[in-house]
């Protein structure tokens, strides 16, 4: 229990999707001018991130990594290569049957929801979350909990970003820094803000 | 070269930069901007699957029905993404173990999707082939940039070579720690748009709250 919950913490504080990875940067940037909007695409940036990664998760397992045929008689099977056509694959098809699921039987969060899902399959926090999932080796268990955490962390990134951004709407910034760049600065100093974080250990 | 080829390779890396000015693309970059090698290999990459998915999907451009035209770019997309990785991995494989999962999100690169869409879609294999390569060096120049500026303050060296002798060599130069972090490639690209903005006067944003000028006092 102990492991999950550091796990947890890390995925959400020390190890930032948005803030110390660099990830889903465009979306971002781009999906932060206002408190509403970002509230929005941070949930469906949770639900599905928490989604895909423990069924990218089971894709691993059972089908690309070395030997995981052997249950169809193939031990010697290694489908690895295949891994970034595969994820992406499931990713959008997930965001997709998210679409329709929500669209027939929870049409209150589609309204809330709709327009930023399509956005969500090219969020490069999404195939990057999966990918460091493949490349640290999490058991299904572990990537059920770093799927929600990493999810999470991204949340936060993108909600305070969007809080300090309507703020700062009302200062006067110098016409070079005018939006784009004074976000980066804004962006660098939450990133140190955040790395206070990373002497926790649990 | 026509002059139309050379636009097409010119004008994205200077004025019409996808990074500063259309914020396309930094999202799986600047965490492999530690140092220049790793960020010449990238950059390299990127403006290969730009350059090759613009061509291809160029050339498919008129069978491929418009309402799954999004899969079917990532299908091509993610083939050529698989290639490159595979051949760093032959080739290069420290390099390719430094950028760990950064090759494998070039797929989600907004640059790759975005000529694909805006440009590929309605232009020649050929034009759209030079237009992916002049996107992908833009975004290489920004990467190089910034990986320029970190590698020097942050170790002293510039690839590989030492440029400025830090202290624990024996050296004058103390290294500034806060250039191997993440938050140093925010700052640099905020002052990078900065400075492109004050040339390119044009870029600049209009601000979306004026404050009123103080009125003056009676006397």
């Amino acid at each position: 229990m102990e492991h999950y919950l550091s796990l947890l913490l890390k995925a959400i504080f020390i190890e930032n999707m948005a803030l110390s990875f660099f990830l889903g940067m465009c979306t971002f940037l781009a999906v932060s001018k206002k408190m509403e909007t970002a509230v929005g695409l941070g949930i469906a940036v949770v639900v599905v991130q928490a989604i895909t990664i423990p069924v990218n998760n089971l894709v691993f397992q059972y089908l690309l990594k070395l030997g995981a045929l052997s249950w169809l008689g193939l031990p010697e099977i290694d489908l690895s290569f295949l891994g970034f056509i595969t994820y992406i694959g499931v990713i959008a098809a997930i965001v997709q049957i998210l679409e329709f699921f929500l669209d027939k039987y929870i049409p209150a969060l589609y309204n809330a929801l709709g327009i930023y899902l399509p956005l969500i399959t090219v969020n490069c926090a999404i195939l990057g979350g999966t990918l460091f999932m493949v490349e640290r080796e999490y058991t299904f268990n572990e990537s059920l909990v770093y799927g929600f955490g990493s999810g999470f962390g991204w949340t936060l990134a993108i909600i305070s970003l969007a809080g300090i951004r309507e703020k700062l709407k009302y200062s006067d910034v110098p016409n070079g820094l005018q939006g784009l760049g004074i976000t980066f600065i804004t962006a660098g100093l939450m990133a140190l803000g955040f790395m206070s974080f990373s002497g926790i250990q649990l | 070269m026509s002059d139309s080829t050379k636009t097409l390779i010119l004008s994205p890396v200077f004025s019409n930069n996808p990074i500063t000015l259309q914020i396309l693309g930094i999202c799986s970059a600047l965490a492999v901007t530690t140092t220049m090698s790793t960020s010449l290999v990238m950059a390299a990459s990127v403006a290969v699957v730009t350059a090759l998915s613009s061509m291809f999907i160029s050339m498919l451009r008129h069978h491929i029905p418009s309402s799954i035209r999004i899969i079917a770019q990532m299908a091509i997309i993610a083939s050529l993404v698989i290639v490159v990785d595979q051949i760093l991995r032959a080739y290069a494989f420290s390099v390719s173990k430094q950028l760990s999962v950064f090759v494998g999100l070039i797929i989600t690169n907004c640059i790759v999707m975005g000529r694909a869409e805006g440009f590929a879609m309605s232009n020649p294999p050929v034009a759209s082939f030079w237009d992916g390569i002049g996107n992908g060096l833009g975004y290489g120049v920004i990467l190089i940039i910034v990986a320029f500026f970190r590698e020097l303050l942050g170790s002293g060296k510039i690839l590989g070579l030492t440029l400025l002798d830090t202290v624990s060599n024996g050296g004058w130069y103390v290294p500034n720690g806060l250039m191997l972090l993440a938050p140093s490639a925010f700052f640099i690209i905020g002052l990078l748009i900065w400075g492109l903005r004050t040339i390119y006067i044009n870029q600049c944003e209009t601000p979306e709250y004026v404050i009123a000028n103080q009125t003056k006092l009676m006397q």
